[in-house]
């Protein structure tokens, strides 16, 4: 019995071994290894080219003076004897033993009088002007110098032919190279690229990061009415935010016209719209306002949010003519106009994306508060009733919605398709969901909310930054520009995962102080969990600040401007000197930011 | 007046903690809550705050049934209701005045409060209670550079500036050694007596309860075993609360 179990162990570990065997085996063959390649003589001199090459980075060149000095020599020797003429010695000159020589034979060359210290190729010049380096020399601080070269095989010619010494002489300090120059330029560019990825990817990874984490939100849950109008409402708001966007930016575009007009508009309106938020929002509150006072504050409101509209909008266009102004006065500042400009192009940008949350928030959350209000008054039929309708509604909306996204991919243009038959769909599950939950029911939206949330951080994530900016680079053409979003991306995705974690780990105790005083969600999180997640937040940050460099530095591989985008050309143009020079750099800046992080990270964390 | 009436409380995963308890407290008074470590004190003090949802019964105060109350209801009645803890719960890496100003988060317009503004009334109030408690000149420190007896003073103070009417105190001197017990202690005796504000304290040590509380309840897993005044426990309901094999101390 005993002896059987051990006989099938053997057996089994002997099945393992073979298992193991030819997994490898296979490895080796999908990736060809072939280690007779590697001895193989032929590449071995290309590799010590190359190595050498990389040896000597093209950083550094001295600017030089070249002298060219010949002298006569025959090849083969001639029938006839022949004297040569006697050199002329005022400069410097080159003595032959021989006046003429066979292929393949040694010959001693001498210079005199040449510049102490210069050096260079001794050339055989052919009579065709071809040039065969035969040797290099150095001269002595006399001037001197001394080689034996081999003559080249040649086709026998009658006529005479030279050798000639070409003398360099650094004259002047030691220059840095166009590679140096353009490298350094570029290093400044991934340098860049990295801070412009991490400082936006971290700005956006930060409130993300709170929709991700469990403990923040597995307590939010609203009634399925508050759920169903919450989605009704935000098409709703965006689309309200879009129009009026449209309707403010029809008014205030005659205004900035004029600059005068532009600048008042940009110090009156925040005044305006503060004034009236201040008087909309109380510093404190002990008692539940009347209804109506709620109204005229609700109205309130809304005229300061169109001052803010109103302001975004002639600040942008302000930006944009100051910053075009600003670039010739500035002269070499002049990238600080264009900064101008290029933010008044961000503030045009985002001010319709920023007024669609913004829209989409408000009527969203204005209309979960009223079916919570709903739920939590009305009687139990009541309640079922307005469920059903309102599920039925949101869930035919949603659906049609996704319908459309689905057309927008596929471009299958028939209504019924991408409406009707989502629509109905969606109202029907909808229907479901409301006949299934009891009346009173509180949803867990918070879970829900989170499980999405983590799904697109974990599928963003997985996509290499290297893979997001081919299709960056296709939308906004080769260079850093493609790279930063690509890279900006990532970061908010990996950032938030890593940030929502330290939320997770923070102390239950504070929170549900803070809570208990009858602090809202956002004070909470603002008093309970801010506090203690910066010492984490830094030093993620500053770990993704060395994860960006690096990434950086070969974005560019595939598009994304930096460094990478030269290293990769020079390797194709096989001009190793230049790649050794851009490696250099690299492994120069990866280091020293490396060193600054860590430095740092001790000093705050 | 507060009264609790067949409050039930089961966690998920089947944990009876509360089981059909029912007691009711006067305004003003002091009641002590007492039992064994996982008999439910904890439970219950977070019921009528409604930081634990009750799964059935009903906790009404002046009037308001708090289990029907909407969260946003029950935002503006938490207001009125301090809370201390046993760890203190203190944000460490925040200033004491910023833990202490925590309290008025119910009241002030959030979206000043977020950027950290408060009125200057409240801040002057904040450095007030400070005081009461007896250390106003800490008021700039990080709260984790205060001792422990120190911490719980400025849980008091975050409680205080609620200007609550009532306080929960769940077992506030746990974690500090007998002589801040009692320190401790006398501040919440003073609030109860001189600002006449209820308050219900969950307690370990029975000296405590005889020397501060009004009014006595017992829970022993989940059940209220005795309602009364702490002079009524003598050693027969001291087993029924404790156990059989519990040994009186001091
Ligand atoms: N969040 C929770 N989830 C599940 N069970 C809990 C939770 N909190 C407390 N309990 C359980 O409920 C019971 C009562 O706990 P608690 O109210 O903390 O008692 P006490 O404060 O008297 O020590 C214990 O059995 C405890 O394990
Ligand atoms: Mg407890």
């Amino acid at each position: 019995m005993k002896k059987q179990r051990s006989l099938l162990r053997s057996i089994g570990v002997g099945l393992s071994v073979v298992v193991v065997i030819v997994v490898f085996a296979y490895g080796f063959k999908v990736t060809k290894v072939n280690l007779k390649e590697t001895r193989s003589e032929q590449r071995l001199v290309v590799l010590t080219r190359i190595l050498r090459a990389l040896a000597h980075p093209d950083i550094i060149t001295y600017e030089q003076e070249e002298v060219n000095i010949e002298v006569p020599i025959y090849l083969p020797c001639p029938e006839e004897i022949i004297t040569l003429p006697e050199p002329d010695k005022t400069g410097p000159y080159l003595v032959t033993d021989v006046a003429c020589a066979a292929s393949k034979e040694f010959i001693l060359v001498e210079g005199y009088s040449f510049e102490p210290g210069s050096k260079g190729p001794i050339n055989f010049i052919a009579l065709s002007g071809a040039k065969i380096q035969l040797d290099n020399f150095e001269t002595d601080a006399n001037g001197y110098f001394q080689v034996s070269v081999q003559m080249p095989t040649r086709q026998p010619v009658v006529e005479v032919q030279h050798l000639r010494a070409t003398a360099r002489v650094p004259v002047g300090g030691p220059q840095f190279t166009d590679t140096a120059k353009i490298t350094w330029a570029k290093i400044v560019e991934t340098v860049f690229l990295a801070l412009l990825a991490t400082t936006f990817g971290t700005l956006l990874a930060v409130p993300v990061s709170f929709f991700a984490a469990r403990n923040l939100m597995s307590d939010v849950k609203s009634s399925l009415a508050s759920v169903a109008l919450t989605i009704i409402g935000w098409p709703f708001g965006i689309l309200i935010a879009f129009l009026a966007n449209r309707w403010i930016s029809e008014l205030s575009t005659p205004l900035s016209a004029n600059i005068g007009i532009n600048v008042g508009g940009v110090i009156i309106s925040p005044v305006i719209a503060y004034a009236l938020a201040r008087w909309a929002l109380p510093q404190e509150e002990l008692e539940t306002p009347k209804v109506p006072m709620r109204i005229a504050r609700i109205l309130t409101l809304m005229v300061s949010a169109i001052c803010i509209i109103f302001l975004l909008q002639l600040l942008a266009s302000l930006l944009l003519s100051v910053g075009q102004m600003l670039i010739q006065p500035l002269g070499p500042v002049g990238f600080l106009g264009n900064f101008v400009s290029q933010v008044g192009e961000i503030v045009q940008i985002a001010t319709p994306i920023i007024l669609a949350l913004a829209g989409g928030g408000f009527v969203g959350s204005f209309l979960s508060t009223y079916g919570q209000n709903l739920s939590d008054r009305l009687s139990d039929s009541y309640i079922k009733g307005i469920n059903l309708f309102f599920a039925a509604a949101a869930g035919a909306l949603l659906f049609m919605l996704v319908g459309a996204g689905i057309n927008w991919f596929y471009q299958i243009n028939d209504p019924v398709k991408i409406y009707l038959w989502p629509g109905a769909v969606g109202a029907v599950l909808g229907l479901l969901l409301a006949i299934r939950t009891a009346p009173k029911d509180a949803l867990p939206i918070g879970t829900t909310l989170y499980f999405v949330m983590r799904t697109i951080l974990n599928a963003t994530r997985s996509v290499e930054p290297l893979v997001m900016v081919i299709v960056f680079v296709v939308w906004v053409g080769i260079g850093p520009f493609a790279g930063s979003l690509a890279l900006a991306l990532h970061t908010i995705a990996a950032l938030s995962k890593l940030y929502s974690e330290q939320v997770e780990s923070i102390l239950p105790g504070p929170l549900e102080a803070i809570k208990a005083t009858g602090a809202n969600r956002l004070q909470t999180i603002v008093y309970a969990v801010v506090p203690q997640i910066i010492p984490p937040y830094i030093s993620f940050t500053m770990y993704r600040w060395d994860i960006n460099v690096r990434m950086s530095t070969i974005i560019g591989f595939a598009g994304g401007g930096g460094i990478g985008f030269l290293l990769q050309q020079n390797i194709n143009l096989l001009d190793y000197r230049s790649a050794s020079a851009q490696m250099l750099a690299i492994a120069i800046v990866v280091a020293s930011m490396d060193y600054i992080s860590s430095t740092l990270r001790e000093r705050f964390v | 007046m507060l009264e609790v009436r067949n409050l039930t409380k089961i966690y998920d995963g089947d944990v009876l903690a509360l089981d059909d308890v029912s007691f009711s407290v006067n305004q003003g008074e002091f009641l002590a809550c007492i039992g064994l470590s996982g008999s439910g004190k904890s439970t219950l003090l977070r019921c009528i705050n409604r930081l634990v949802e009750p799964t059935a019964g009903k906790i009404i105060w002046n009037g308001i049934d708090l289990t029907e109350a909407s969260q946003d209801e029950m935002r503006r009645i938490r207001r009125k209701m301090g809370m201390v803890f046993q760890h203190f719960n203190l944000v460490s890496r925040s200033k004491v005045i910023i833990n202490v100003l925590a309290g008025r988060l119910g009241y002030v317009n959030p979206a000043m409060s977020v950027l950290n503004r408060f009125p200057k009334s409240d801040v002057e109030l904040a450095l007030k209670q400070l005081e009461r408690v007896g250390i106003a000149n800490q008021a700039y420190k990080r709260a984790d550079e205060l001792s422990g007896g120190q911490q719980q003073r400025v849980g008091i103070a975050r409680a205080m500036i609620q200007e609550p009417e009532m306080i929960l105190a769940d077992e506030p001197v746990a974690s500090l050694d007998p002589v801040l017990a009692h320190s401790i202690m006398q501040y919440l005796e003073q609030i109860n007596k001189e600002d006449g504000v209820m308050v219900i304290c969950s307690l370990h040590f029975l000296d405590l309860v005889h020397r501060y509380a009004d009014r006595a309840i017992a829970l022993n897993e989940g059940k209220l075993m005795f309602d009364g005044t702490p002079e009524e426990i003598d050693d027969a309901k001291f087993k029924e609360i404790y156990g059989k094999e519990a040994e009186r101390v001091g």
